[in-house]
């Protein structure tokens, strides 16, 4: 799925990274939980969660998780913005619930990791 | 090579600036991506222990052509049952690092399973010191 169609069904405003609109990305992963991201094996991935902190980019650079979406209209701060930057990373702003985000772009056809 | 790095307990705002730098390192020394994923992911979630779980500490890494060595010492509480720390699930984290988004006792096994050398000792009251050991 192209992030341009992912950010459209989460209704989400893409906040930094909207030159990478095109790209197509195959695999969801919805957590609140970093560890539980960094057990994950997964290339081309989008990163849906509602932990807008540092830690959360923290751990995407960490884990080479290039997309994140913020849900439950999590805001990120300019300090998640200016680290998401430097990393060349997408951050989206979706008003929805994690269950409701994760829900549409499953049944959008984005894949589970497991 | 080697790198130093100061850690303040506690100090979320600041954790994982350490494994941020050591992965740039690696990458310019053109270490293959999957081996850097798997020491950077050990390197965070023993930088986050000492933010969480400790006063303060140190890491410093050695790096030569054939391992990464990352040793990481720390002032605090100490651990009194390391098999159990070790164990899935098992944490005493506060509601603060759980906000966070760790605490949920995954980080040590996590470290185990990134790492091909963990040694881990400690002393109650004292501190702890991690060493782990990667190779290219
Ligand atoms: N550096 C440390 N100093 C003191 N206690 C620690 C340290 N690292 C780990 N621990 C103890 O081991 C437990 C398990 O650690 P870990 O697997 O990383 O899970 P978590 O950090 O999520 O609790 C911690 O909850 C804590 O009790
Ligand atoms: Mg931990």
């Amino acid at each position: 799925m192209k992030l341009a169609e992912i950010a459209g069904i989460l209704e989400a405003k893409i906040v930094c990274g909207e030159q990478f609109a095109n790209d197509e990305i195959r695999y969801g992963f919805s957590s609140d939980l970093m560890s539980d991201v960094l057990t994950l094996d997964a290339e081309n991935m989008l990163l849906i969660t509602g932990l807008s902190n540092v830690q959360a980019v923290r751990t995407a650079e960490m884990s080479d998780i290039k997309y994140i979406a913020f849900v439950r209209n999590k805001k990120a701060s300019d300090e998640i913005l200016e680290l998401a930057i430097e990393n060349g990373m997408v951050i989206l702003e979706s008003p929805f619930s994690l269950f409701k985000a994760s829900g549409l772009l499953y049944h959008a056809g984005l894949k589970p990791i497991y | 090579m080697r790198l130093s790095f100061k850690i303040e307990g506690g100090d979320f705002t600041q954790a994982g600036q350490a494994s941020s730098e050591v992965k740039k390192v690696l990458k310019q020394l053109g270490i293959d991506a999957k081996t850097i994923k798997n020491i950077v992911i050990a390197l965070y979630e023993a930088e986050v222990n000492i933010v969480a779980h400790a006063y303060r500490g140190t890491i410093d890494v050695e790096i030569d052509d054939k391992k990464i060595t990352i040793r990481l010492t720390d002032e605090g509480p100490g651990i009194p049952d390391i098999e159990m720390a070790m164990k899935e699930g098992f944490s005493t984290a506060s509601k603060k690092v759980r906000e966070m988004g760790f605490g949920a006792g995954m980080g040590l096994p996590n470290i185990k399973k990134n790492t091909d050398l963990m040694d881990i000792k400690s002393t109650v009251g004292v501190g702890t010191e991690l060493i782990m050991v990667n190779y290219f």
